[in-house]
């Protein structure tokens, strides 16, 4: 097991290098002076030059990359010319909002897709399954901001249940802000759970035509023991790498969401990094994300082994 | 002795519709098995002996159709309600399937898959129940059993698999256990052995049980009657013995002779049945073996012969001109 | 104990007990999206002759009206013609739509060909940038690089193009790979081919049937894309018409003039929707696997 992890480390920290490169590379995409754009109205050819050589922007590009890969590993992403927050102080102040949207939406969509991709496995073929999979086909057009649009309109403005922005810390006041977290949460999870139920259905009627399924009702085990033990576990493996796969989708909808809500998540910090033209926040908040997609992504790989055991023993 | 019944299969048929059409997987059998009793089931490959094991336990696919009753202490099997079959299943009635590879599930434990049969119908605790479990592995002559109670069953060889789903088919002492070519995905060195093991438990619980096999080597000396299937009908069915020294069918007789024997000449070449089985979902008119059997003449490829019992032996066959 | 005869069985079984419907429900639905894209792109197409008002001329005094016989489905918030928004925001989604998708699959298409065929050092290394891709969440990579380059609709084609390649680059090397082993190249190198002529001629038109399948998913999934970003304002700039932007534009408005969001989300729905169904039939028929659905 510990050989399984290594191996897999390995191959984790040259696609974390690339990605600091990537981002780096994007940031330098800007055309024009970085200076100039961070001085704004009160550029003059002093300053700028003093900004540069602060900035160290008169350097070649693969110093410059260096001193700020660096500098990221010490922690200092750099600092806001706008708020002087920090963008550590900034990103980590967000994260928990969006580590909450996140787990709540997914939650909330396999909440809704397991149900569902059992009922269609075990009924297979009928008109049930034709309607829902059908459903979940068109549900794949709705990307969550019309689904957001939808939710808005429908429980806000008409029936005026929930709040369509707004949010409270969770410590000051826990139901007001799960309040304000049902809407964003639901919205993904519509995006999301047809994605999740086309897979564990697909892969639940394959497990369903299995020996050890007919096994199972052989001996005489409760039906539900059957669908939720003997035939779920084996297609849980799919569940959770579907799961990990959404995380960049996730990821991507969580943006477009707290921006929707005006959730204070990392989301909502980077675009309105993007509004502001803050391009240290927007470098500091990319670079974030992408490592973090890139950890769960191989966070995900490990949970693969744990559930089936085949490959934790090295067998496939 | 002439214990009531303990199964009685009456009539059964079981039918799948497929592209090519209709096909008869097992046609109208009838079969009877005494409490206590072995009964061995021989056939080719698509003679319908899985699709009748299967009409047996109700585990037939969801397109097939049974006509006929499956009387089993009984009560039709056939028309119990789903809860009741359930309860039945276990401690009444079991199972070994072929491929212990397949039919045990590879992400769960060993101790899992026999101590959650013994929870669902014995209603043990999990310390009992483990107990028991590490006892059954004991028995069917597993080592270390405690150990193997946390192991997955790729880590154990086919032969200790297969002893494993044995243990769990008899976990709650049935009264009628089913086998479906138990040893065929075994190595021939194993195989001698989980048929020992069969036989002895089967003697020991005096259970009821069928061995479904297609080599006729393996039912002789373990089963007190035989039952020969064709193209999904019985042939020929006798008590063993009798069925080995004096057999009727032809098509037994070519079975017999297919079996490589310890005492012939080296390099004796096997003398194979020629040609192959009907197709299923186009029958014949005649006897379904009449194209392959050397004895056979216009009548057998005009009239379907019946099972019957002429001399009142025990000893039934389907065939118009029997081996004398 | 006589067996009855299986002839005088009665062989009426249950005849509901029939093989499963194999065939996809999406027969009408597929003319329908065929109809639906041909509509919308004809729309685009001839935007400039329909007898509809300019799609960024605002009339003041018009804001949110309803529809009448001047203005078809009535102004958004800035008085500016509803109708001739959707039909104009149905081309530059279409544009975007197309182009990006284009630009992935030659590329893609081009990597995951060569990947396949040359194996070795090459595919890793091709692999290995793609991985690097894959290692970004799209939106925010999206944003990022519009971000930095400056929105334009040049650039947010080129960028969702570029998100496109890795799909289409896994598709290409996946059938060059199975194809490979066929015997018809092994024959034509027999014959002495020269590599770009097998790969022009022997594995491009059999790669091209997959591709062109993830082609139309693709073009479904950037007009999402884009929708997102224009719905963020953080896309096709303004006063450019887009059915995204519409959409985030109407947000405002949806206490009173819900259509204005409705309208446009519905258009991209269908549009959407139109090229999944088509994307999806066409590659469940080039596909050797079963399809998900």
């Amino acid at each position: 097991m510990a050989r399984f992890i290594g191996r897999r480390l390995i191959y984790l920290l040259p696609v974390l290098l690339a990605v600091t490169l990537l981002t780096f590379l994007i940031a330098s995409l800007l055309p024009g002076d970085l200076a100039v754009t961070i001085l704004g109205d009160q550029a003059t050819p002093e300053k700028v030059a003093a900004l540069r050589a602060q900035m160290g922007l008169d350097l070649p590009l693969w110093q410059r990359y260096l001193l700020w890969l660096w500098d990221v590993l010490h922690g200092d992403l750099g600092r806001s010319f706008r708020t002087g927050e920090t963008v550590l102080a900034a990103v980590s102040d967000r994260l928990p909002v969006s580590l909450e949207l996140m787990v709540l939406a997914e939650v909330t969509a396999l909440l809704i897709a397991i149900p569902l991709a059992i009922l269609c496995a075990v009924k297979n073929g009928s008109a049930t399954d034709r309607f829902l999979t059908g459903l979940a086909f068109g549900k794949l057009s709705l990307p969550p901001f019309m689904v957001a649009i939808l939710l808005i309109y429908l429980f806000a403005v008409s029936l005026n249940l929930l709040p369509a922005t707004g949010w409270v810390p969770l410590a000051e006041d826990p139901i007001a802000n799960i309040r304000s977290f049902v809407l964003p949460a639901l919205t993904l999870a519509i995006a999301e759970w047809p994605v999740l139920m086309r897979v564990l259905r697909s892969d639940m009627i394959a497990t369903l035509q299995e020996d050890y399924i007919a096994m199972a009702k052989a001996k005489g085990l409760r039906p539900s023991r059957i669908l939720l033990v003997h035939a779920l576990k084996p297609s849980s493996l799919t569940l959770v790498t579907v799961t990990g796969i959404n995380i960049g989708r996730l990821i991507g909808g969580t943006v477009i969401v707290e921006s929707i809500f005006a959730l204070p998540g990392i989301g909502r910090l980077l675009v309105g990094a993007i509004y502001a033209r803050d391009f240290i926040i927007l470098q500091g908040a990319v670079l974030f994300v992408a490592v973090g997609f890139v950890v769960v992504n191989f966070i995900v790989d490990m949970l693969y082994a744990v559930l089936d055991p085949r490959i934790r023993h090295g067998r496939a | 002795m002439s214990a009531a019944p303990i199964l009685s299969i009456q009539g059964v048929s079981v039918t799948l519709p497929t592209p090519r059409g209709l096909l008869r997987a097992v046609d109208g059998v009838d079969l009877t098995l005494p409490a206590g009793r072995t009964l061995g089931v021989v056939g080719e490959s698509g003679c319908g002996k899985t699709m009748l094991s299967r009409a047996i336990l109700q585990l037939l696919p969801k397109r097939a159709a049974l006509k006929g009753r499956v009387m089993f202490d009984g009560r039709d099997l056939a028309s119990l309600p789903a809860e009741e079959l359930r309860r039945l299943r276990g401690p009444e009635l079991a199972v070994v399937f072929q491929d212990p590879m397949t039919s045990l599930n590879p992400v769960l434990t060993i101790g899992t898959q026999i101590i959650e049969t013994l929870q669902a119908h014995l209603g043990l605790d999990a310390a009992n129940a483990t107990r028991r479990a590490i006892e059954l592995l004991a028995e069917v002559g597993i080592p270390a059993p405690a150990q193997r109670l946390r192991q997955y069953p790729h880590q154990l060889s086919g032969g200790m698999r297969q002893r494993v789903a044995i243990a769990i088919a008899l976990s709650c002492e049935p009264k009628l256990l089913i086998a479906d070519e138990p040893t065929t995905a075994l190595d021939v060195t194993v195989q001698a052995q989980i048929l020992d093991l069969l036989a002895r438990e089967q003697q020991r619980r005096h259970m009821a049980m069928i061995l479904i096999t297609h080599d006729l080597g393996v039912v002789a000396g373990r089963t007190d009657e035989v039952a020969v299937m064709y193209a999904g009908r019985v042939v020929e069915r006798a008590p063993t013995p009798r069925l080995f020294r004096h057999m009727r069918m032809p098509y037994t007789e070519a079975l017999l002779a297919a079996i490589p024997k310890l005492d012939s000449a080296p390099h004796t070449p096997l003398p194979a049945i020629g040609g192959r089985p009907p197709d299923p979902t186009r029958p014949l008119p005649g006897c379904s073996f009449a194209p392959r059997c050397k004895y056979a003449d216009s009548v057998c490829g005009h009239t379907k012969p019946t099972l019957e019992d002429p001399e009142g032996a025990g000893a039934l066959f389907a065939c118009w001109h029997p081996l004398t | 104990m006589a067996v009855r005869d299986g002839a005088a069985f009665d062989v009426g079984v249950d005849t509901s007990a029939v093989a499963p419907v194999r065939r996809r429900r999406v027969g009408g639905l597929f003319i329908a999206s065929l109809i639906w894209i041909a509509l919308v792109a004809l729309g685009a197409i001839f935007a400039d002759l329909l007898p509809i008002p300019s799609p960024t001329d605002m009339d003041m005094l018009g804001k949110r009206a309803l529809p009448s016989a001047e203005h078809w489905l009535g102004n958004d918030v800035l008085g500016r013609d509803v109708f001739s928004r959707l039909i104009y925001g149905g081309r530059i989604s279409l544009t975007v739509g197309l182009l990006a998708p284009v630009l992935g699959v030659t590329i893609g298409g081009a990597l995951g060909l060569l990947a396949g065929y040359f194996r070795g050092r090459l595919e890793t290394f091709i692999t290995g940038g793609v991985d690097v891709l894959l290692a970004f969440p799209p939106l925010v990579f999206a944003l990022a690089v519009t971000a930095y380059l400056g929105q334009s609709i040049a650039n947010i084609t080129l960028v969702i193009g570029v998100l496109g390649i890795p799909a289409f680059t896994r598709v290409a090397r996946a059938v060059t790979l199975s194809l490979s082993e066929r015997e018809f190249v092994t024959a034509a190198r027999a014959l002495g081919a020269t590599h770009s002529r097998i790969i022009l001629r022997e594995l491009l038109p059999n790669v091209a049937l997959p591709l062109v399948a993830f082609f139309l998913l693709g073009v479904a999934v950037t007009i999402v894309v884009e929708g997102a970003l224009s719905f963020l304002g953080l896309g096709v700039p303004p006063p450019a018409p887009s059915w995204g932007s519409m959409i985030g534009e109407g947000r405002e408005s949806l206490d009173i003039a819900p259509w204005l969001a409705f309208l446009p989300a519905l258009f991209m729905f269908l549009t959407v929707l139109a090229f999944n169904v088509v994307g999806d039939t066409l590659r469940a028929l080039t596909d050797p696997r079963p399809g998900a659905l």
